[in-house]
């Protein structure tokens, strides 16, 4: 069951540099390990995170099967104005999933 | 036991050990070679020369395990439309790939700093090379040491 933690402060000043850090629940098998008949497991992993503030892309990833499962990712950004982070992970076997957070800027 | 019949019985014993293990061999994943690395680099920054500096790379040294390895890539860089950060790359030298990931900011990111968590298969090297807005290249490089390698456990 794919799920998402994201973390962003509620608040923030303008002008701030805050820290968005995120994380998305994903086996991210890396298609190099094989099972015990010596069948190799299909690589399954998440390769592009995208986040937006308020539609503008901010930041975004390629990621390889080196990426740790789990995905982990903390990145800063800078408080303009109150709104919308949109985060988007994308993937092997057509794994899409969004997630969203709310932050007001003064 | 004589000089003769130690050979023999430890010539004997490595045999069976080799027999015992061939039913249950790991197929090991192909290395990235050297080659694979640098042609991985190369990609990224075409001819350009890359610089050591402005770049740090922060992993621990050891690791335990290394299916979860924290890492942290800041540059110094003081964010600004005409002078900032556009991309950081981070390559490895012995996983099956070189790269590690990608990961592309802007000015308004206001810190170029990433940190995310990988897998290393082995002791070695990770580097970090960072893309500035005047597109020059500039890395730091650490050594990491292993200790239970990531991916060679069996899926089930």
């Amino acid at each position: 069951m794919p799920s998402a933690l994201i973390n962003v402060p509620a608040k923030a000043k303008r002008g701030d540099v805050i820290e968005i850090k995120t994380l998305m629940s994903h086996i991210m098998e890396t298609g190099y390990r094989h099972t015990a008949s010596g069948a190799v497991v299909p690589r399954d992993i998440i390769t592009n995170f995208i986040c937006r503030y308020n539609g503008a892309e901010i930041f975004r990833a390629d990621l390889y099967p080196a990426i740790a499962a789990n995905p982990f990712i903390t990145f800063f950004t800078t408080a303009t104005e109150s709104g919308k982070f949109e985060f988007e992970w994308t993937g092997d076997k057509g794994f899409s999933e969004t997630a969203s957070a709310v932050i007001t800027v003064e | 036991m004589t000089d003769h019949s130690r050979r023999t019985f430890l010539g004997l014993a490595g045999g069976a050990a080799v027999l015992g293990t061939v039913p249950t061999v790991i197929v090991r994943p192909v290395e990235a070679t050297p080659a694979m690395l640098s042609s991985a680099i190369r990609n990224i920054v075409g001819e350009a020369n890359v610089r050591t500096g402005k770049v740090k790379l922060d992993i621990p040294p050891l690791v335990e395990n290394g299916n979860t390895v924290p890492m942290t890539v800041s540059v110094t860089s003081p964010m600004t439309a005409d002078d900032h950060v556009k991309s950081i790359h981070v390559f490895n030298e012995k996983n099956p790939q070189p790269n590690i990931g990608n990961f592309y900011l802007g000015p308004e990111a206001g810190r170029a700093q990433v940190s995310t968590r990988i897998r290393l298969v082995d002791s070695q090297k990770v580097t970090a090379i960072a893309r500035l807005s005047d597109d020059t290249f500039w890395s730091a490089t650490a050594d990491v040491v292993v200790t239970l390698a990531a991916c060679t456990e069996e899926a089930i």
